[in-house]
């Protein structure tokens, strides 16, 4: 037993031959940071804003995207669904969609007539559901929305040309007539405007007609939009599928737009906190010339020397990635809320970069002043020339 | 024998005053960068979501109901009150011309529409394609390739004064034209010059030049509705007011402030017997996702002076830190507190002054390059910004040195001399 703890010892010792003390070296590491305080921690600070304003900077970056996106869905539907010619949208089409997309999807059925007033004038007639189409069309401007099914919501052009003044009127369809209250007043600046709009099943009640159309707001990147119509098509072949081109052209535009803005501050940004690090270190470690001096002046070997100054370095990219991620994923958070009243969410996939970014440029700034001093003598430094 | 010194300092340290030159020259020149693309952002933007179309439509006022479903307009077209083409030229003489980007006036006509022996019936729709046209000595070109930029057109764009018509494109595969074909609409033979894909109504379509819409239903000078397409400021509570209850000076700086409802206000004011009325999917949301992305911007640019504040004064203070032997010395010849400060901050000064001054320059040309290469147009500079920029590297510069130089000052000579720093 003993002579196998023996032999192990041997092992060890001979392991260790060739390679500097770790104590010693962990030791150095750790009173160099302790005792100048100052310097150490002015370094460290540098490193952590720059972390952090690297790490705000992708977590937006990647995040704004998506909370644009979804600014963008105010805009209304992407996508529009219409039965073709002479066929009818399968009856649980409105379902079988927002299951196809997924629950962010918002699906608005309409159904088209042209019924007839009690003195002979034509208007055109939608029968939908109210509340996805208030959940959908958010720029609709709406005095009241209807709540009983007798309820009908009126368009402002409509209620001037027709002369409803807010009081019941009369609708025919095909020698059905069907009595309506005006619940309120539709402003839209577009053809909602000559309309009136019924709840889908008063609506079919009435004249018997189911609907022809189905918008869509699908949530996502362009390629995701298109997938989601291949599979809408694939699945209800019955109907013509289409992108609303002028909201996804617009979309993709402005998006774009921001995107290659944000990009390049944020390239701008992360250069500038990496100058501010690369700075701060340079001078850190030629402070430290003195230690420099006199570890070689003790016999150090030139690869230890570079070796601590290198561990230095990368300990203090480590740790200050580490702070600067936590600070960075809170600036970030603080600038979703404060602009988009929706915090954006921590992406840790980022870290990587972040920790691989710190330790390099760390590792450049002790390099550099190495090279530096390696060309004086060490009792050049000690005399303070 | 203090500017000497200031000046014998640059000229024999220039290393280190070049590496500290940089750090300023850079980090102002990211901060100028950034203000410039934030303060200009709004602008262009603005201009980019002209990409969604009019947010404006004129109408006029004595309106018929449009009978109309999935762009088939089922109304008789003789019917309802029209618009004079002559008065929109007016357009360019409202207060907020420069805002507005085009208009397109349209026309519907219904017509039976025949290739050989297929017939159908649709609608016609007369427009501006890119129109020249004149408002006393000012030309301008307006049309649908400005309101409607997503209109896709597979073979050429008519000329406005052809016969040459645009095809929806389902229109077109139900007939089985091409570009070049011949059309029989209503007994008159036109060319189809391209193919229309818009996603919208117009894909079931003809859309053709105005005055030949209006020779087919027989009115010459005849419009039906203008879409306008309009840079506007966002909403506030004042733009929501009806101008009718304002005080006068209210009414002006509602008048005078690009708002979608004054635009539609002088918009209707330009044109007689029109009613101008915003569309509200397009003019609500701009507003939004404009507030949105300047805000973005604005606290990005924060983060930017920041950035670039700590870059600055992390190289001052280790410029700084570097020259206590220097410090020792002079205070041992018997320089005073103040005297070594003073030489420190006037180095700091020159430092600033140089380096802001190259990082203006080199910020500007930035913006210049980030303007061209994403908006496609410049990014103009303030030139009032100059000398705040300069004020705030003056006051970084400082800021970030004066801590070291506090530092420096206090140090032993002693302790400096003898190297024990």
């Amino acid at each position: 037993m003993s002579e196998y703890r023996n032999a192990e010892k041997k092992q060890v010792v001979h392991r260790r031959a060739g390679t500097p003390h770790t104590s010693m070296f962990l030791r150095m590491l750790v009173r160099a940071a302790v005792l100048r305080r100052g310097r150490a921690a002015s370094a460290l600070f540098a490193m952590v804003v720059a972390a952090a304003v690297a790490t705000a900077m992708m977590n937006l970056y990647v995040d704004v995207q998506a909370k644009l996106r979804s600014e963008f869905r105010n805009y209304g539907a992407n996508v529009v669904l219409v039965a073709k010619e002479g066929q009818t949208l399968p009856s649980g089409a409105v379902n079988s969609i927002e299951s196809t997309l997924g629950p962010k999807t918002l699906v608005v059925p309409l159904s088209y007539v042209v019924a007839r007033t009690s003195d002979g004038r034509s208007v055109v007639v939608v029968g939908t559901d109210f509340n996805r189409a208030r959940q959908l069309n958010h720029w609709w401007k709406v005095s009241r929305w209807p709540a009983a099914p007798t309820e009908a919501l009126v368009g402002m052009r409509a209620d001037t040309a027709l002369n409803l003044d807010r009081k019941p009127f009369q609708l025919s369809f095909q020698g059905r007539s069907v009595e309506l209250v005006p619940a309120g007043l539709l402003q839209t600046g577009a053809a909602e405007d000559s309309r009136i709009y019924l709840d889908q099943a008063a609506f079919e009640g009435w004249t018997g007609v189911v609907p022809t159309t189905i918008e869509i707001a699908v949530n996502g990147t362009t390629e995701e939009i298109d997938e989601g119509i291949r599979r809408l098509s694939a699945q209800l072949p019955s109907t013509d599928v289409r992108p609303v081109r002028q909201i996804m052209e617009g979309e993709a535009n402005v998006l774009n737009k921001t995107r290659a803005t944000l990009y390049s501050s944020a390239i701008l940004i992360v250069l500038t906190a990496a100058l501010c690090v690369l700075a701060t270190l340079i001078g850190w470690v030629f402070d430290r010339r003195r230690d420099f001096a006199i570890m070689k002046a003790l016999g150090a070997s030139e690869r230890l020397v570079n070796g601590f100054f290198a561990a230095e370095a990368a300990a203090l990219g480590v740790i200050g990635s580490i702070l600067g991620f936590a600070l960075g994923i809170g600036v970030a958070a603080w600038i979703g809320r404060a602009n988009f009243h929706a915090p954006v969410i921590p992406r840790f996939s980022v870290f990587p970069y972040i920790l691989a970014g710190s330790v390099l440029v760390a590792l450049i700034s002790a390099v550099l002043p190495m090279g530096l001093l390696r060309r004086v003598q060490p009792a050049m430094i000690l005399r303070g020339e | 024998m203090f500017p000497r010194l200031v000046y014998e300092s640059f000229r024999r340290q220039t290393r280190r005053k070049l590496l500290a030159g940089v750090a300023i020259t850079l980090g102002v020149a990211v901060a100028t960068a950034m203000i410039a693309v934030a303060t200009d952002i709004g602008d262009k933007i603005n201009r980019e979501l002209r990409t969604y179309g009019a947010n404006l439509l004129i109408t006029p006022q004595e309106d018929t109901l449009d009978v109309e479903i999935g762009g088939v307009n089922l109304k008789p077209p003789s019917d309802g009150a029209l618009l004079n083409e002559a008065d929109l030229p007016k357009i360019r003489g409202t207060f907020w011309h420069h805002n507005i980007v085009g208009f397109s006036p349209m026309l519907p006509v219904n017509v039976r529409v025949a290739v050989g022996a297929t017939n159908t019936d649709t609608t016609l729709v007369g427009t501006y394609f890119a129109k020249l046209l004149t408002f006393g000595k000012d030309q301008f070109t307006t049309g649908v390739r400005i309101t409607h930029p997503w209109w896709r057109v597979q073979g050429a764009w008519p000329d406005d004064s052809s016969q040459g018509v645009l095809l929806g494109e389902r229109l077109a595969a139900r007939l089985g034209a091409k570009p070049g074909d011949t059309i029989d609409v209503g007994g008159r033979a036109l060319s189809v010059a391209g193919i229309l894909s818009t996603g919208a109504a117009q894909d079931e379509q003809i859309v053709a030049p105005l005055a030949l819409a209006q020779d087919i239903l027989g009115k010459p000078g005849a419009v039906r509705r203008v879409y306008v397409s309009a840079m506007t400021k966002p909403e506030d509570a004042l733009a929501r007011r009806d101008p009718k209850t304002m005080t006068p000076e209210m009414y002006d700086r509602w008048y005078c402030s690009p708002y979608v409802q004054s635009i539609a206000y002088q918009l209707q004011e330009a044109i007689p017997h029109s009613h101008a009325e915003q569309i509200r999917q397009v003019a609500q949301n701009e507003g939004t996702v404009l507030s949105r992305i300047k805000g973005l911007m604005l606290l990005v640019t924060l983060a930017a002076l920041l950035a670039s504040a700590l870059a600055v004064s992390a190289a001052m203070a280790t410029a700084i830190f570097e020259r206590r032997q220097e410090v020792g010395l002079m205070k041992a010849l018997g320089a005073g507190n103040i005297a070594v400060a003073a030489l420190f901050f006037a180095e700091a000064l020159l430092l600033a002054v140089i380096g802001g001054t190259a990082g203006f320059t080199a910020g500007s040309l930035l913006a210049r390059q980030i303007g061209r290469s994403i908006f496609n147009s410049q990014i103009s500079i303030e030139p009032v910004l100059f000398p705040i920029i300069l004020t705030i590297a003056v006051l970084v510069t400082f800021a970030g040195s004066a801590a070291a130089i506090r530092r420096a000052v206090k140090f032993d000579p002693v302790f400096a001399l003898r190297g024990e720093a």
